[in-house]
This record gives structure tokens, sequence and C-alpha cells, in this order.
């Protein structure tokens, strides 16, 4: 996972949306004609994807938020998985 | 009539073709032949009504179609309402009528996509199929569309007189900065149904233009995503038409009919209903017509006793309508389907090497003045055509 740097600032690429669908009880990703339903932990994940945040940031802030710790390798392998797929992009 | 085997999920997929008004008149549009006898168009209050129904039973992707939908000069003030309301908002156009000034009026309005549908890469041949001189204007649309940060989405619909030319239309699409590129070849409903004989490509055409594709994705990487939609006659398994009729999609046709799938108004089992007098909570839920291909009650053999009936659901019902005579039959495009060499027939007689784009077969251009009735095989679609010739 070379290509997903701790400084780097992952956001949702332009044309992508995320927002809480109440009737669906999730978080969704919109997308020029499509839609993927998430589960809670990515969800939580990508809407903390805002450009700014850079990984290590999400990271402790997850961390935070869910009183848990050790959560880096679990973000990170969702962070790449969601770059592959284009849900993400890295800002510098 | 079947009751549904499990409360069904709320209407995801919202399509509003908001006219039946084109100025193109392509050969392969799945729009009703006879659309010239539908109602009015709806007016702006109750388009607006339906978007606040649909969005608060959970529907959350829109598309505005048609017709070509910039016809309407109401459309701004729909995408600002879908957007209001939180819909993530496609246009599917043909680009006539995108001027500058009205897709900076979109874009403000919260317009998140458009879809851009290109003929052919040769003038001669987009302009013959679409009947209209519109090839140098898609061009400029292009431009407007990559100027006002819009991913740029490419609609290419494909059959047998344009598939050879897959190589110069990904090439034009890399021109044109597409991200995207859907070749979608004809599936054979409305227009194209009739124009079956002179849209159908043979297999080799299919095969070449497939490796083409191939060739472009591994020289372009990651680049440029190319769908390639192959016809459903080319296949042994039908498609999921829809995930199911009346599981995720809801079309409202121009006249207010609510259909649960593009072309579901031409099923004589279906009595649609109306938004005019009907909301869109009841016509999903309760109404017979949506009722009435949920669940699998309604299927008859082979689908019924059917290992992947809960995978494709007995596919197509307009397609089986069209083929056989009736909507509850499998989807002959299934090689377990007693209809199938009504699919295979077709296929064969395409094999024959028939000079293309030459007017071996008369094509019957989409036309307000033409009004044509859905005919299911055995009428000989596309054998006699009805209507005007351009």
């Amino acid at each position: 996972m070379n290509d997903l740097p701790d400084t780097a600032r992952p956001a949702l690429p332009q044309g992508l949306r995320l927002q809480w669908e109440p009737a669906q009880e999730a978080h969704v990703l919109l997308y020029p004609e499509g839609m993927v339903k998430l589960n809670g932990s990515a969800g939580a994940i990508l809407s903390r994807c805002d450009g700014k945040a850079t990984v290590s940031e999400i990271v402790a802030d997850l961390e935070r938020a869910y009183g848990a710790v050790g959560l880096a390798g679990d973000v990170r392998a969702f962070l790449a998985m969601a770059l592959e797929k284009r849900w993400v992009e890295l800002r510098p | 009539m079947s009751a549904p085997s499990a409360a069904p999920g709320p209407p995801l997929w919202l399509l509003l073709e908001l006219t039946y008004r084109c100025p193109l008149h392509c050969v392969f549009c799945y729009n009703p032949t006879d659309f010239a006898r539908t109602g009015a168009e709806l007016p702006t209050a109750d388009w607006l009504r339906v978007l606040g129904e649909a969005r608060a039973l959970g529907a959350v992707q829109l598309g505005l179609s048609g017709g070509e939908p910039l016809e309407r000069e109401d459309l701004e003030t729909l995408v600002a309402e879908a957007h209001r309301l939180g819909f993530y908002i496609n246009l599917i156009t043909s680009g006539v009528g995108l001027t500058a000034a009205r897709i900076g009026a979109l874009k403000r309005a919260g317009l998140d996509h458009i879809q851009l549908s290109y003929q052919d890469s040769t003038r001669e041949l987009n302009d013959f199929l679409s009947s209209t001189r519109t090839f140098d204007l898609k061009a400029k649309v292009a431009a407007l569309i990559r100027a006002h940060e819009y991913p740029m989405v490419l609609n290419v619909v494909l059959h047998r007189l344009n598939i050879d030319h897959v190589g110069e239309i990904l090439d034009m699409a890399e021109r044109i900065g597409a991200q995207y590129v859907e070749l979608a070849n004809t599936q054979y409903y409305g227009w194209a149904w009739l124009n079956r004989q002179g849209l159908l490509p043979s297999r080799a055409q299919l095969e070449r233009a497939e490796a083409v594709t191939q060739r472009f994705r591994e020289r372009v990487g990651g680049r440029i995503q190319v769908y390639f939609v192959v016809p459903d006659y080319f296949e042994r398994r039908p498609k999921a038409c829809m995930g199911g009729l009346g599981s995720v999609f809801l079309g409202i046709a121009p006249d207010g009919t609510a259909m649960p799938c593009h072309a579901a108004r031409m099923l004589p089992d279906l009595d649609l209903p109306n938004v005019r007098s009907a909301d869109i909570r009841s016509i999903w839920y309760d109404s017979a017509a949506f009722n009435h291909f949920r669940g699998e009650a309604w299927m008859k053999e082979p689908c019924r006793s059917c290992a992947e009936r809960t995978r494709d659901f007995g596919g197509c019902r307009c397609q089986a309508y069209l083929l056989t005579g009736d909507a509850a039959n499998a989807d002959p495009v299934c090689d377990l389907s007693p209809h199938h060499h009504l699919v295979t027939g077709a296929v064969a007689s395409a094999q024959a090497a028939v000079p293309a784009a030459s007017g071996e077969h008369v094509l019957v251009f989409r036309d307000h003045r033409v009004s044509i009735p859905v005919v299911p095989a055995g009428a000989s679609p596309g054998g006699a055509p009805r209507g005007p010739l351009r």
C-alpha cells in the first residue's frame, strides 16, 4: 500500500456524493446513474474523506468516535479498495 | 394476479420521461411507436408533486429523459426542486438545445450529471441515423459539458449500421475527453423493434467490435471506462430486467403513466396507473400493475421450477411479450425457453451479408406524425414499414 501515504488527504471525486438515506437506513454513495449502499464502517470512513483530513487523522478520529484502538489496518484496507474503485481520490 | 412474496423496497430509481418531443428521429428509439397518440404532457406542478412523493418514499437516483428533456422549458425548475429534495440528478440528452445559458442554469440548479448520446463517429451516419444535422453541435455540447466540470459520459447505441465504426467511435470519445463510454447495443423495443431486421448486427460484427473495444481498453488503461453492453439476442441467459419488475425502478411517461420498466406500457396485462389520479405511494405499493410481476406466482414453466429464477426473474417481460405474445413466458433469450428459436432465428437471419447502410432494410424513423401500434412477433416486425420515410 505504498500509494496510500499517511499524509494523503482522501476526498470524493467530483460527481460523487455521499449522503444518509433514511429509507435505506444507510449511507449511500451516489454517482452517475448508480448507487452503492454502504455498511456502517464504510459510511463512517467515507464521511470523513473531506480532502482536508489525512489518513492518520481519519484513523485517529474514528478511534476517538468509536472508543477503539488499532483501526489503522482496517481503515487503510478500505481506503485502498475505495481508491481502486474510484470512490475516493487523494489530495496532496 | 400475484401477491408480492415479500414487501417491496422503495423505488430507488425514478425516471421521468418529461416529454416525447424530440428533435431527433432515431431508428433505434425505445419510445412507444404510438407515442403520438398518448395524452398531454404533465404540467410543471404535477412533476413537482411526483418528485416530492417519490423522494419521501426513498427514491434517490433521478433520471430526466424523454424524448429530449431539454424540450421542456421548466427543466431548470424541476432540477432545482429535485436537488433541494436530495436527488442525484442525471440528465439523459441528445445535447440538442443545451446552450451555454441552459447548462449554466442547470449547473446552478444542482444538476449532477449529463449523459450525452452520439449516434456515430461520422457526421454522415450520425446525421442519417438521427435524421438531423446534429454532429457538429454535439462536439460543441461536449466542450460545454467539460467546461462546466461535469464527468463526460457518452452513450452510443450500437447496431448493424454503426457497429463496424466502434474503433472510430472510441477514438472520437477519447478526443472529446470522455471519461465513461457506454457502447449500448440496441435492445429491440419501440422503434428499434420495428426496425429490428435492419439493425441486428451479425455475430462476426459483434465479435470484431468486442475485440476492438478490448484493445482500446488496454491502450487507455483506467483513463476511460468503456462499458460494452452485448445485445440480449446474442446471450443464452436473459438479463435480470429492472432487478425484477416493481423492485427498484419507477418510470413516469410524459402523460403521467407510471411504469415498472421503460417499455411496460406495451404490456396488455398491465392496467398502468397515472400520477394524475393516484399518489406515488399507492402506485408503487398498492396498484395491481406494480404488483403483477412481483414475486414468482406469475411465472410459467420453465421459469417456475428453474433454479435461476431468483437470479434473472425470468428476464424481460416486454421481450417475452414481443417475441411470444405472452408477457408471462420466459424471456426467449434464455436457451431453456421453448421459444428460444425465435431469437436464434432472428440472429441467424442477420448473418446474411447485406450491404450495410444501403437501405437493404427500410428503416422507419421515429416521428410524431407516424403512429404504429405495438405488434408482437408473427406480424413481421420491421417487415412492412407503415410510415413516411426520410
